[in-house]
Formats: structure tokens, sequence, C-alpha cells
């Protein structure tokens, strides 16, 4: 189908979408990549009266990394992400998620800020910004904030974005050194939508058991989420199978799924208990690499 | 800036200056069949899954449907009328009509634009690469073999591996 008609703005600076979105509040949305929201608008999902394109801002497409953190403006597309130096250097889960993500036509326009503001339950860059307690930086009428994730994903396809903001940066922190990470998803075809996705990194103290360890989980519930108990219980263990089996069986129980078409509840309870061990164990393997 | 109905764009479309005022709303893929005539660029789902639409846009290959003529003033796009300049075909079009990777024809623009992006950024790829980047093209006549095949005669490989057989 076609979109319904709708005017169109570019804009040339991050102020002047904030003073249109101010202007126009309700009948207005932003465009970053459009790969998640013109296929909305074509299926009539959404009809905004106005679109203010974002792609027209001059120099926010960079990716950097200062102050311990790898920070990512609002226009880099997630093909470039994932094949930057600078983010397989720093953050390689990053790009080992950024590849699941449907295909690379797909990601060659699609943004990551697009996607965290999108808020795909089952999306993965929303679950390693969780992971790695990572925030988004937005610009309003009323000045900056730094949101973290857990308050910006808020449910589907629901953020603390107010109507007046847009969302300039996503700042990722770099996990401490003797860091090992893995990014794991299982959905029926290559570049599919995950059914359940997870990002686990696990962080090995000088005598070898889990100093720290972080689990997000994508597609088991409205909002991408942490598995706090099985992290916890992770803290301290010596890093081997038997921990990881738990840990997983512990991250299995503490979710809470819901069926629809493409899962039961049973069925996505399984699966990320399989894919967190799975993530565990690699993880654990990258971080005793990184170690020696 | 005012929010327009209507955007002039001005942008190259295989080699070609074209100057136009365009819906907002119109899509590139539309743009390009019904403003343009180019009816090679097909559309199938329209909501960027099927890649039957895929151009390039300034080099890099993406969904013609999900992308806005309105946005594209001062870009450059390229479509499959443009890959075969004086009507020699390219290598890989060569390859895809040697090696049968076409029945009805209706998923081949889009399979040949991404490819042909491919094949630049990657000349000589493994079989597990090529089918990785053809993973967002739906046919659904030849079962693929076909297509993967020409796409790996066009790199050379193919003959290299037979060679290396032989
Ligand atoms: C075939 C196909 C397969 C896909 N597969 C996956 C997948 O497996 N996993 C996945 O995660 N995604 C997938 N996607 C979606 C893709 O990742 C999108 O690129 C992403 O969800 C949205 O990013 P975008 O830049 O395209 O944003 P847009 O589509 O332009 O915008 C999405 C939403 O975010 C808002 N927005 C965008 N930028 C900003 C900003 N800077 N500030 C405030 N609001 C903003 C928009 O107003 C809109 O509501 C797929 C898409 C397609 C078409
Ligand atoms: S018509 Fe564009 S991807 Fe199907
Ligand atoms: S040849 Fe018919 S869809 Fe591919």
């Amino acid at each position: 189908m076609k979109p319904a008609s709708f005017r169109y703005a570019a804009a040339r600076s991050v102020t002047e979408a904030v003073d249109l979105l101010s202007e126009h509040s309700d009948a207005a949305k932003l465009l970053a990549g459009g790969q998640s929201l013109v296929p909305m608008m074509n299926l009539r999902l959404s009809r905004p009266e106005i679109l203010i394109d974002l792609n027209r801002i001059p120099q926010k497409d960079g990716i950097y990394v200062e102050r311990g953190a790898l920070r990512v403006e609002m226009l880099a597309r997630q093909r470039s992400a994932e094949r930057s130096e600078l983010v397989r250097a720093n953050l390689p889960i990053l790009a080992e998620a950024i590849s699941q993500i449907g295909h690379s036509q797909i990601r060659s326009r699609g943004t990551l800020v697009g996607s965290c503001c999108h808020a795909d339950p089952s999306a993965e860059i929303p679950a390693v910004l969780a992971a790695v307690d990572g925030s988004v930086r937005l610009e309003g009428s009323q000045g900056l904030r730094d949101v973290p994730s857990q308050d910006f994903f808020l449910g589907f396809f629901q953020t603390a974005l107010a109507p007046d903001e847009v969302a300039t940066d996503l700042v990722f922190p770099l996990p401490p050194a003797g860091t090992g990470a893995s990014f794991l998803e299982f959905a029926r075809r290559h570049g599919d939508f995950a059914i359940v996705g997870v990002a686990a990194l696990v962080t090995l103290g000088s005598d070898g058991s889990i100093a720290r360890a972080a689990l997000a989980l994508a597609g088991v519930g409205p909002a991408c989420v942490r598995a706090s108990q099985a992290e916890a219980f992770l803290t301290g263990k010596r890093a081997e199978p038997t921990a990881f089996a738990e840990g997983a069986r512990l991250a299995s129980q503490e979710i809470e799924p819901q069926s629809d078409v493409q899962a039961s509840e049973g069925y996505r309870r399984e699966l990320a208990r399989t894919l967190v061990e799975r993530a565990l164990a690699t993880a654990a393997a990258r971080a005793v690499r990184e170690v020696a | 800036m005012e929010p327009q109905d209507r955007v002039r764009v001005q942008l190259t479309v295989n080699g070609s200056e074209v100057s136009r005022l365009v819906e907002a709303r119109r899509t590139l893929a539309d743009f390009l069949r019904d403003d343009l005539g180019l009816r090679g660029t097909h559309t199938g789902c329209e909501q960027g899954v099927c890649g039957a639409c895929t151009v390039l846009v300034d080099g890099v290959a993406m969904r013609s449907c999900l992308t806005f003529a309105a946005q594209l003033d001062g870009a450059a796009v390229q479509t499959v009328e443009g890959l075969a300049g004086d009507g020699d075909l390219t290598p890989l079009q060569e390859a895809f009509r040697r090696r049968h990777a076409l029945q009805c024809g209706y998923c081949t623009p889009g399979f040949l634009m991404t490819a042909t992006e491919f094949l630049r950024e990657n000349p000589s790829p493994s079989e597990q690469e090529i089918r990785t980047a053809l993973s967002g093209q739906i046919c659904r006549c030849t079962g693929y073999e076909n297509i993967v095949q020409a796409v790996r005669e066009a790199a050379g490989t193919l003959q290299a591996d037979q060679r290396r057989q032989a």
C-alpha cells in the first residue's frame, strides 16, 4: 500500500527539528532511516500529517569513544556501526548484534538511535544498550537530558521520549577489562525479527571467578529486560558449565514472556534458557581470551 | 522551514539529470516507475521484506519502497536499467542469463542491484557470504541455487573453484 498524504520538512539542525516538533506536536513524526516508520506508513498503521526528515542534519552520523564510553550519533547507520573498527575493537557485541538485524539493505539506512526510539521488544540494539547500562541522550525544548536505558524503554514500542524531543545519541559505557560478551538470537529465517535474543557479558576476576555478569533479553516481554536474579546468582561463581546452566534456568524463570503467533510462552522460556546458557559460555570463553 | 505538500528535487537517475516537483508521499519506487517510466524496479510487499524494489542510492543498496523521492535532492540513483550501458550486459547479468538464474523475472532487478553492490565491495566472496548477501531478496521461482551460482560465476570464484578441482 501507499502512505497517506503528509507534508514534508527537512530539518537542518536538531534545534530546527525540536522547533518543528514543538510547533506541530501530535501531528508530526521524525524520520530517520525509515526502515520501521515507512513500512508502518505504507500499511497505514501510522499516518503522520507532517514528516520531519532528520537525514539532512549535518555532522550527526559519528561514532566516538570518549570518557570510557562508545557514543553513537543519531544518523549513524546500522551498517556503518557493524563495520566500524572502533565498534569492533571496543564493543564487539554491538557489531555482533547488528549483523543479526534484517538484511544489509535495511541496515544501510536504519539507524541505531531509530531502533531504540522505535523500541520493538525483540530488537537487538536496545538489548545491548540495556546490557551495558547505557543511556539515550535527548534534546527538547526544555533542554538536554540523559535517560538510562531502564528508564527509556517503557513497553511495547513505548519510550520516555517526550513529544518535542529528539534522541541525539546513544551512550554505551565500555565494559571493564577482562570482560567477554556474546549476542545470540533465534529467528526462523536469517534476518527475521528474533523470537528471543540474548546479550550476555561476563567479567572475570583475577582468580577466574565471575566478578560481574550482565544479561539482557529481547523478545520475552513488552520491552527488553535484564535477568537480575540470574546475574546475582552468577556473581562470585566459578565460570563453568554448571553455573551457566543454573544461571540460564533462573533467567528463564524470572522473565515473563507472552504467547503470540510467533511462539508460545513456554517455547520462549525454553529458547531463553538455551540461548542464555550458550551466550554465557561464549562470553566467558571470550573473557578468558581477554584476560590471557 | 515550512512543511511542504510537494517538494522540488533534482537528482541523477542512471546518470541523467532529473528535476521534478514530487508529492511528499511519493516513494522512490513509485517515482521511478510512474513518474520516470522506469518499470524495471518492481514492487512486491512495499514493507521492506521482499527486496524486489532494491536500487542503489549513491552506490548503496536500499529499498526504494521505504525511501521518499522528496528525500533525494542531490542524490545519484542507479536502477536495473542503468546496468547495461550500451546494451552490453554486465558480467553479472550475463551470468544470470547463462546460469538460468531467473524464471518469471519479477525478483531479478532486486537481486541484480543487491549483487552489484555486493560484488563491488567483496569481489571474491565465499558461497556463504553470497548466500548471506542475498538473504534479503525473495524469489518464488528459482529455488535460489542458480542465482547463487550466477553470482559465483560473476565473481569468478566458480571458475577458480572449477580450475582448482580440475
Ligand atoms: C525487512 C526488515 C527487517 C528488519 N529486521 C529487524 C530486526 O531483525 N531487528 C531490529 O531491531 N530491527 C529490524 N528492522 C527495523 C530496523 O532496524 C529499523 O532501522 C529500526 O527499527 C528503526 O530505525 P530507523 O533509523 O529506520 O528509524 P525510522 O523508521 O525512521 O523511525 C522509527 C521510529 O523512531 C522515531 N525516531 C527515529 N529517529 C529518532 C530520533 N533521533 N529521535 C526521536 N525519535 C526518532 C521515528 O519517529 C519513528 O517513530 C527491520 C526492518 C525491515 C524493513
Ligand atoms: S517492495 Fe520494497 S522490499 Fe518489497
Ligand atoms: S524468478 Fe520469479 S520470483 Fe524470482
